[in-house]
């Protein structure tokens, strides 16, 4: 299971779980917090290569879309469903059954780059 | 993700309605809407839509405007600036109408009610109200009438849902045995509000005009009886979700000076048997040579979101572009209207909507998407 503490983080607020030479991804409970109600989500094909920062999937709201960017590169292995078929997962459980998609990592270090927890909590509080 | 910065900048300066400082005390979301800082939504767009279509909610719709207009002339004057037959009206009684310009094109969609003989209420829409008091007081002109704006001075609260009437009766049970679009004028608390059983959600309730005043106290006191039945105070987004469902238009998206009544689909407030009214030719004409495009609504097949400004086909052939669209909570599908160049299509017809570069299947739908029961 994802653990917040551990997970790595972008500015855009996905947040990116490493487990060796994959990484699951999903949205932050901050960003479940602020986009409210999420409704639909559309989610990458599996075998689908994306580079680092790459718009990789739609998030929407009742108000709005949000795209999702990929946090590292590599191949898509696996998507949620379950997330697809009932998009309120990602608000009741942003780090642990809502996640998106499963990705085999092209480059391990490129995570690194990455905000660690304390940090991204650090930039969430230089921006409110 | 990115979120979408609200576009509030130090240059613009908004209106505060007086309850604003109650709005941000409930941590309200607010945005500028029309010159005015208004909630978007206090818990969420979907708990405040499924609370006004199971128990109640409570609106600030204080930025509409109220235009009072009194005298013996008052009559001629509603007549001739409106496509529905104001002299149909009784004391007590409201009605839903067009104001439109020589060509049938909409000025403004607003709700007149006579109080008495003689004196008339007309609830305008915020971004018109300027346009429509001086297209009033020009109409009126030779007339032996008083026009007064009185919105500056006013607030209005929406109190809508099934549990309305239960959640009126710690306010005032002298408006409980109001019928659908009655209205009444009356003391409360000392000063003199109106109250009318309309709304803008497809759900029983009544919108209430009050100084300013009286607005916190108002709030309070109905927020206060309906908590035990779940009435949650609610923002412009479930505003939006419940009138699309409902059928409504949104002035200024759906229906405005160039579009008629009867392209909007909403023929039923034209009475070209008036004998005359500003727009009754143009509107006689276009009867007479036919409609070239309507307000039609359409329905995701499958889960997503609609949004305004997609683009909808039929059979490759581009038909129009969604005018308001959305997520209906209580369809759990996706549903937009907009104006189409085949004012023929029949409901079920399939359509596909270009969303983030897909094409979605989707079906002209019934209007409204959503009636009570």
């Amino acid at each position: 299971m994802p653990d917040p503490k551990s997970s790595r983080y972008m500015k855009s607020h996905e947040w990116v779980s490493l487990e060796g030479d994959e990484a699951v991804v999903g949205i932050s409970d901050h960003a479940q917090r602020e986009i409210t109600d999420v409704v639909f989500i559309d989610l990458p094909k599996t075998g689908r290569k994306v580079a680092k920062g790459e718009a990789v999937a739609v998030v929407e709201s009742v108000k709005a879309a949000f795209d999702i960017y990929a946090p590292v590169g590599g191949e898509i292995l696996a998507v949620n469903d379950a997330v697809t078929q009932n998009p309120g997962l990602a608000n009741s459980s942003p780090h642990n059954e809502g996640w998106f998609f499963r990705i085999k990592l092209d480059d391990p270090k490129e995570a690194e780059a990455l905000m660690d927890h304390a940090a991204y909590e650090a930039f969430l509080s230089s921006q409110s | 993700m990115y979120f979408q910065e609200n576009s509030m900048t130090a240059t613009e300066t908004l209106k505060h309605t007086a309850l604003h400082s109650l709005h941000t005390d409930l941590e309200g979301k607010m945005v500028p809407f029309h010159g005015w800082e208004l909630p978007v939504q206090f818990s969420s767009i979907m708990k405040e839509h499924n609370a006004v279509r199971t128990a109640a909610g409570l609106f600030d719709v204080s930025h509409m405007g109220q235009v009072f207009i009194e005298g013996p002339g008052a009559l001629t004057l509603l007549q001739k600036i409106n496509s529905n037959d104001i002299s149909r009206l009784k004391d007590g009684r409201s009605m839903y109408s067009h104001m439109l310009n020589e060509a049938g094109g909409v000025v403004d969609d607003v709700i007149v009610s006579r109080i008495e003989e003689g004196r008339y209420l007309v609830v305008v829409n915020a971004a018109t109200r300027e346009n429509d008091v001086a297209w009033i007081r020009r109409h009126g002109e030779g007339l032996d009438l008083e026009i007064e704006d009185r919105s500056e001075s006013l607030a209005m609260i929406a109190l809508q849902g099934p549990q309305a009437a239960e959640s009126m009766k710690a306010l005032c049970l002298e408006a409980v045995p109001l019928k659908r679009f009655g209205a009444m004028k009356l003391e409360l608390f000392g000063r003199t509000v109106w109250i009318t059983r309309t709304g803008y959600t497809g759900e029983d309730g009544f919108e209430i005009i009050c100084p300013h005043e009286l607005a916190t106290r108002v709030w309070q006191t109905l927020s206060a009886r309906g908590a035990s039945f779940g009435l949650l105070p609610c923002g412009l987004g479930a505003r939006d979700t419940l009138r699309l469902e409902a059928g409504y238009l949104l002035y200024g998206s759906d229906v405005d000076e160039d579009h008629t009544p009867f392209e909007a689909g909403y023929g039923w407030v034209v009475k070209l048997k008036k004998e005359t009214f500003i727009g009754k030719s143009a509107l006689e004409k276009q009867v007479s040579e036919g409609i070239q495009r309507r307000l039609t609504p359409i329905q995701l097949v499958e889960r997503g979101v609609l949004r305004p400004d997609a683009v909808v086909s039929c059979e490759g052939e581009v038909l129009g572009t969604l005018s308001s669209a959305t997520f209906s909570p209580t369809l759990k599908a996706g549903i937009g209207v907009g104006y189409f160049n085949r004012p023929d299509l029949k409901s079920g017809t399939p359509v596909s909507v270009l969303l983030h570069g897909r094409e979605f299947p989707a079906e002209v739908a019934d209007s409204p998407f959503y009636k009570r029961s």
